[in-house]
């Protein structure tokens, strides 16, 4: 019997030819992420009674959840990961300068196809973007990975989700993946791995696969997998990287759940309040009024995302009652964005500019909603009151429709603008 | 061993958010914790004044969706509170929940019939559940494994330090 993305990488790490959903697994992983929660993370390793980490050099530590420090509590834990890197010879420690987390590991190399991510973030399913398996943990089991090396895994049962034609004008992957987890619901992939399969993969590229398997995480699952491809290898080669080791699934793998979509059929999709599978097409809910846009995010903050917006802003003005602000996912992101004109084309329409990391997602600091207020965002959580007051709402819609709708002050399908 | 309180009854997909909101994971003090329990849980506002130690959080479906945040876990326990019983949990909540010693136990035939200040009765080791309070018991999945291991420990760091040691 075949096996699928998920036993075959699980089944390899183990050094064994295969494994059944259900069973567990003890495995080390290849990388190690934690951003600001290091400091918890820290604090838990520092109780088990181990002086140094397993290995310093799969670890790996972005700072982006509340860069530059928000508080005197931030910096204090800020501080304390800084001291603990050092003494620990931990080098890939990335400070507030470069950007979040799961673009920085992208970007940067640490994942690559066939790799085991291990991260103290649920959207650490992004990593299926590069052919990685990537799952999100908590803070108290990452200290013990630190400690051992090691951690256990239920070998997950998987979907299978296979997607052909071709996006129409102004739709795109978020589009796409949003429709998904609106159709499968928030826990419709609990505890399993997410693939993606199908003719249109070739036409989606690793930004937009990253956008897929991040939002993965709002149907629950544990991980979400484009398996590599030409555009897999095209990318990493394009970065300088090494291609890793590509585990395909087999043909008469086993799958819990099939879906099959034609994605040129898809209309612009929204999620609104306050759950990421409440979803609808966007002509649905048009002329709701918006006070804030946010385009930014591990979802959605890559030159390609502010290259969208900025096809549609371009040459018009953001609505004078709409804040709308940019957070481009990376250092790297925002200099492209500089070097390219896409920054100059966004704050000409009055667009206000974040430094790269977070933002207010997660409604910690730097655009934080008021009671009653209403923000279309790029991200990947509409929970209530994420961005801010408990009155607050958020909507989730691609960059695109983001824009569309900063221009005109209220909730706009794109294709009506551009 | 036997958990026993008054229940807090909730809905489906209570998120992390709502559990612990974002603004506070800077927060390390427990009992500053504590204070943000369920505080954007719509009717649970009063919830980290008025539960007492030992009381039960009785949920839906998909309790604890969202952020991998451990605060989700912990505010619930520094509160006092005994355990969380629901229809069925997301994934990282109850990973943390094993790992920090927090009882939790699914149990996808929960009826509506359990209310807000019903007693409950919990056996951790068979998984029966018991709603004092209108005589009816329902079954729920009892920890086994690994899983059992590490909670009968009392969570990840006293069980790898038991191992260790």
């Amino acid at each position: 019997m075949g096996l699928t993305f998920a036993e075959k990488l699980l089944a390899s790490k183990v050094g064994r030819e295969t494994v059944q959903p259900g069973q567990i697994v003890e495995v080390t992983p290849d990388v190690a992420m934690s951003h600001d929660n290091a400091g918890l993370v820290i604090r838990q390793f520092k109780q088990i009674g181990v002086k140094r980490v397993w290995d310093p050099s799969k670890i790996v530590i972005p700072l982006d959840h509340r860069v530059p420090a928000e508080s005197t509590k931030t910096a204090n834990a800020h501080k304390s990961i800084r001291e603990f890197v050092k003494e620990q010879g931990i080098s890939d420690f990335y400070d507030i300068r470069e950007g979040v987390c799961h673009q920085v590991l992208v970007e940067k190399g640490h994942v690559l196809p066939g790799m085991l991510a291990l991260g103290t973030d649920s959207h650490t399913t992004s990593y299926g973007c590069v052919g990685a398996f990537g799952t999100g943990i908590g803070a108290t089991e990452m200290a013990a990975v630190w400690a051992t090396g090691k951690i256990w895994l239920r070998v997950p049962e998987s979907i299978r989700v296979d997607l052909r034609g071709r996006f129409q004008r102004m739709v795109f992957p978020k589009d796409f993946i949003l429709f998904l987890v609106g159709r499968l619901g928030a826990e419709g992939a609990n505890y399993c791995s997410v693939e993606f399969h199908g003719p249109s993969m070739a036409d989606i590229g690793v930004p937009g696969r990253f956008t897929m398997c991040n939002l993965s995480m709002e149907m629950g699952a544990k991980n979400a997998v484009v398996p590599v491809d030409a555009v897999t290898i095209q990318f990493l080669k394009g970065l300088g990287f090494t291609t890793g080791k590509a585990f395909l699934p087999d043909p008469d793998a086993q799958y819990v759940r099939r879906e099959s979509f034609d994605i040129s059929e898809l209309v612009p999709q929204i999620a609104c309040p306050h759950a990421v599978d409440n979803v609808k097409s966007v002509d649905k809910v048009e002329g709701i009024r918006i006070d804030q846009a946010v385009l930014g995010s591990c979802t959605n903050g890559r030159i390609e995302d502010l290259r969208e917006a900025a096809s549609v802003i371009e040459g018009k003005k953001i609505h004078p009652d709409v804040r709308m602000l940019v957070v481009p996912a990376s250092r790297s992101v925002l200099l492209e964005g500089i070097k390219t004109g896409v920054i100059t084309t966004l704050l000409e329409a009055g667009c206000v500019l974040v430094n790269p990391g977070c933002g207010p997602c997660l409604g910690a600091h730097e655009g934080i909603l008021a009671d009653g207020e209403v923000c279309i965002a790029s991200t990947n959580r509409n929970f209530k009151g994420r961005m801010g007051g408990a009155g607050s709402e958020v909507y989730l819609a691609s960059p695109a429709t983001v824009a569309a709708s900063a221009l005109k002050g209220r909730i706009t399908d794109p294709r009506k603008v551009a | 061993m036997k958990l026993k309180g008054k229940a807090w009854v909730t809905g489906d997909d209570i998120d992390t958010d709502q559990i612990y909101h974002g603004q506070y994971l800077p927060i390390t003090d427990p009992h500053e914790m504590a204070k943000h329990a369920m505080e954007y849980v719509p009717g649970m506002e009063n919830f980290p004044r008025e539960a007492n130690s030992g009381d039960l959080v009785v949920a839906g479906k998909n309790f604890g969706t969202g952020s991998s945040r451990e605060h989700a876990v912990l505010c619930l326990q520094y509160l006092g509170i005994s355990c969380v019983i629901a229809k069925s949990f997301s994934r990282i909540f109850f990973r943390n929940a094993v790992n920090l010693g927090f009882p939790v136990i699914e149990c996808s035939g929960l009826p509506d019939s359990v209310k807000t200040g019903h007693v409950v009765e919990v056996d951790l080791e068979s998984g029966k559940i018991t709603d004092e309070t209108t005589g009816e018991s329902f079954q729920g999945v009892p920890p086994s494994g690994l899983e059992k291991e590490i909670a009968g420990s009392g969570g990840l760091i006293e069980y790898l330090k038991r191992k260790a040691g």
